[in-house]
């Protein structure tokens, strides 16, 4: 059921109409209620899976927290009883306890994941070795589902069985309750990935109408149909244009693939996470924002911390840290101080860990070596960006260049073309194909495609460059504008007139320009692939 | 251990910081994810002290005296 089809707008509907009429103890068990009816619509199978990821991080995260008030109780009852030795022991033990559940409960989720997800890329690259030993050997592909989401619910209930461990807070003792987290239906198609404690504040809430409130949540879902109908879904087939033919759209074409592609995917997936915050909204409930502006980043460290947060900071909390901190990379870390100076020794270790966070997380995003490269190449930059700091530091002392706003501007668009760079490699079959399309931006000149008409042999016509163009313009306005606060909340102070003519304006423009295609059936989500 | 011998560790990262009384380091982005894990190694190598990941989070990072609290909690733990 995707966010733009019909069906969804009349779940949408039925849903807001039972939430505020029933007893408000109800509403959550009615979210969890239609959370599998959303979710039954991607596949039966996908119902199962879910299901036992639920009752994997409950039984898991209940022992846990009993282990923790167990170990409590015991050393407050044996206070001064216990030696420093007899403590030390005790602890381990109960840590071994704590690791084996914590293992039971993530093993048997990442386990999942990995053979849904990672089995036919690892046939195909065995296939491939055995290729260059023997011709007539070859591994046939399994034919396994990917339930819808599969990557967002199971990174969000890992989080929580690590935060129950870390005992962070306590586990839920309501499986239906920790069921819902598991699948609230508008973060199951493309995150945001939430935490426990965050989303636990309002999502087991009851929840009075509250029209601002709603408006707002209202105003936000117009916003991401806006972004998604009338600039990703318009934009989306010149760029599949320009990746399926790799040969012929060479040089100023792959200039302009990167950059409707980096467009395309910002109002896609930002689109796609204003529906979800401002359903949740609708009914009361906060999720945790994903984008702050990202282009607006003057570098790549920072662009990762305004693009896709939630998964940027659940890799920081759950693999960057233990990673870095873990005895081994702890050992390590002593080690190269001792041999190789305390100057590039404490960097080994750092280093180390980010490519390793990086590798993961190109892998997270898709089974295929485009996305392992792109993760390696993120992690290769923002290591490279790391030691140029101090080399930037002396070039601001020398220079007043630093603080100008045409600097900020040259450090943006650096930070927008290394993007999008590494972003080709969503969209282009292969690495090889990739790096030979970004070669000839240096040898093929041909920017006469700019105004000979070429480009509208994209399968994108000249109004729907122009309808996009306008509605890039509106989105840039809106961000400038969200700079220094909410956006709703400025609209809301001022004239009713002037609110009103926003919000129809708004409703009217998806309705005309939208691209809605044969039948009503607007494009999937890029992100609901993950 | 002493205060001073955090506040001399975070020195070598940052010596342009007065870390006497900044109590925003994480907040104010003044040490991103790099300076956290050279700390931390630094601290394991010079005081035998094991920093779990679960301990990594802005209040125990964003002040030096935040950091030395937290390290005394995990050596009177050991």
């Amino acid at each position: 059921m995707l966010f733009t089809s019909s069906t969804f707008i009349f779940f949408l509907l039925l849903l807001f109409s039972l939430y505020y009429i029933i007893p408000r103890r109800f509403q959550w068990q009615l979210l969890l209620a239609a959370s599998y009816v959303f979710y039954a619509f991607a596949g039966w199978e996908c119902l199962v899976f879910i299901a036992l990821t639920t009752v994997s991080a409950y039984f898991s995260s209940i022992r846990l927290t009993k282990l923790h008030e167990s170990q409590s109780a015991y050393l407050k009852a044996h206070k001064g009883e216990l030696s420093k030795e007899e403590k030390k022991a005790y602890k381990s033990s109960m840590d071994k306890k704590r690791m084996a559940w914590l293992l039971v409960g993530i093993l048997y989720n990442l386990l999942v994941l990995a053979v849904l997800k990672y089995t036919n890329f690892a046939i195909g690259n065995i296939n491939s070795l055995l290729d260059l030993f023997t011709a007539d050997t070859s591994i046939p592909m399994l034919n396994l589902i990917l339930p819808m989401g599969i990557s967002f619910y199971i990174f969000q209930t890992t989080g929580y069985i690590i935060d129950v461990w870390r005992n962070k807070y306590q586990a839920e003792q309501n499986f239906f309750k920790l069921a819902l987290f598991v699948s609230f239906f508008p973060q199951l198609v493309q995150g945001p990935i939430s935490r426990f404690d965050q989303l636990s504040q309002t999502l087991f809430s009851e929840h009075r109408f509250n029209l601002r409130q709603i408006t707002f949540g209202l105003q936000r879902i117009l916003w991401g149909f806006f972004k998604k109908l009338i600039i990703a879904d318009r934009l989306l087939p010149a760029v599949s244009a320009l990746v399926a033919n790799p040969d012929e759209y060479t040089g100023t074409y792959v200039v302009l693939e990167m950059i409707f592609w980096g467009v395309t995917l910002y109002a896609d997936f930002t689109g796609g996470i204003d529906i979800t915050i401002g359903i949740a909204e609708t009914l009361g409930i906060t999720l945790a924002e994903n984008f702050e502006r990202p282009f607006f980043s003057k570098n790549i460290e920072e662009y990762w911390r305004r693009w896709h947060i939630t998964m940027g900071s659940w890799f920081r909390d759950y693999v960057f840290y233990p990673v870095s901190v873990c005895k081994s990379m702890l050992k390590l870390s002593k080690w190269s101080r001792e041999k190789l100076g305390a100057n590039i020794g404490k960097r080994v270790p750092v280093y180390l860990s980010t490519l390793i966070v990086w590798f993961v997380t190109g892998l997270w995003h898709g089974a295929s070596w485009n996305f392992i490269i792109w993760g390696l190449l993120n992690g290769v930059i923002i290591i490279i960006s790391q030691e140029l700091r101090p080399l930037y530091e002396k070039f601001h002392e020398k220079t007043s260049i630093g603080g100008t706003k045409g600097y900020a501007v040259f450090q943006m668009a650096r930070t927008f073309f290394l993007m999008s760079t590494l972003r080709m490699l969503d969209c282009y079959r292969d690495v090889g194909t990739c790096f030979k399309q970004f070669g000839t931006i240096f040898y093929k000149f041909n920017p006469q495609i700019l105004w000979n008409g070429d480009v509208l042999k994209l399968g994108v016509s000249a109004a729907d460059f122009a309808v996009v163009g306008a509605g890039v313009l509106v989105m840039l306005a809106v961000s400038l504008i969200g700079r220094s606060g909410s956006v709703r909340k400025k609209l809301s102070k001022q004239h009713i007139s002037l609110r009103y003519a926003v919000v129809f304006l708004l409703a009217f423009s998806i309705l005309i320009f939208g691209a809605y295609g044969a039948g009503y059936d607007s494009s999937q989500f890029i992100y609901n692939q993950f | 251990m002493e205060l001073s011998e955090i506040i001399e560790i975070l020195k070598d990262l940052h010596p342009e910081v007065d870390f006497d009384t900044c109590t925003t380091l994480i907040d104010d982005k003044i040490l991103n994810s790099f300076d956290i894990i050279s700390v931390i190694a630094e601290i394991s190598d010079r005081f035998d002290i094991s920093i779990p990941a679960g301990e990594i989070v802005a209040e125990n990072f964003n002040s030096a005296q935040a950091l030395f609290s937290l390290v005394s909690r995990l050596s009177d733990d050991d």
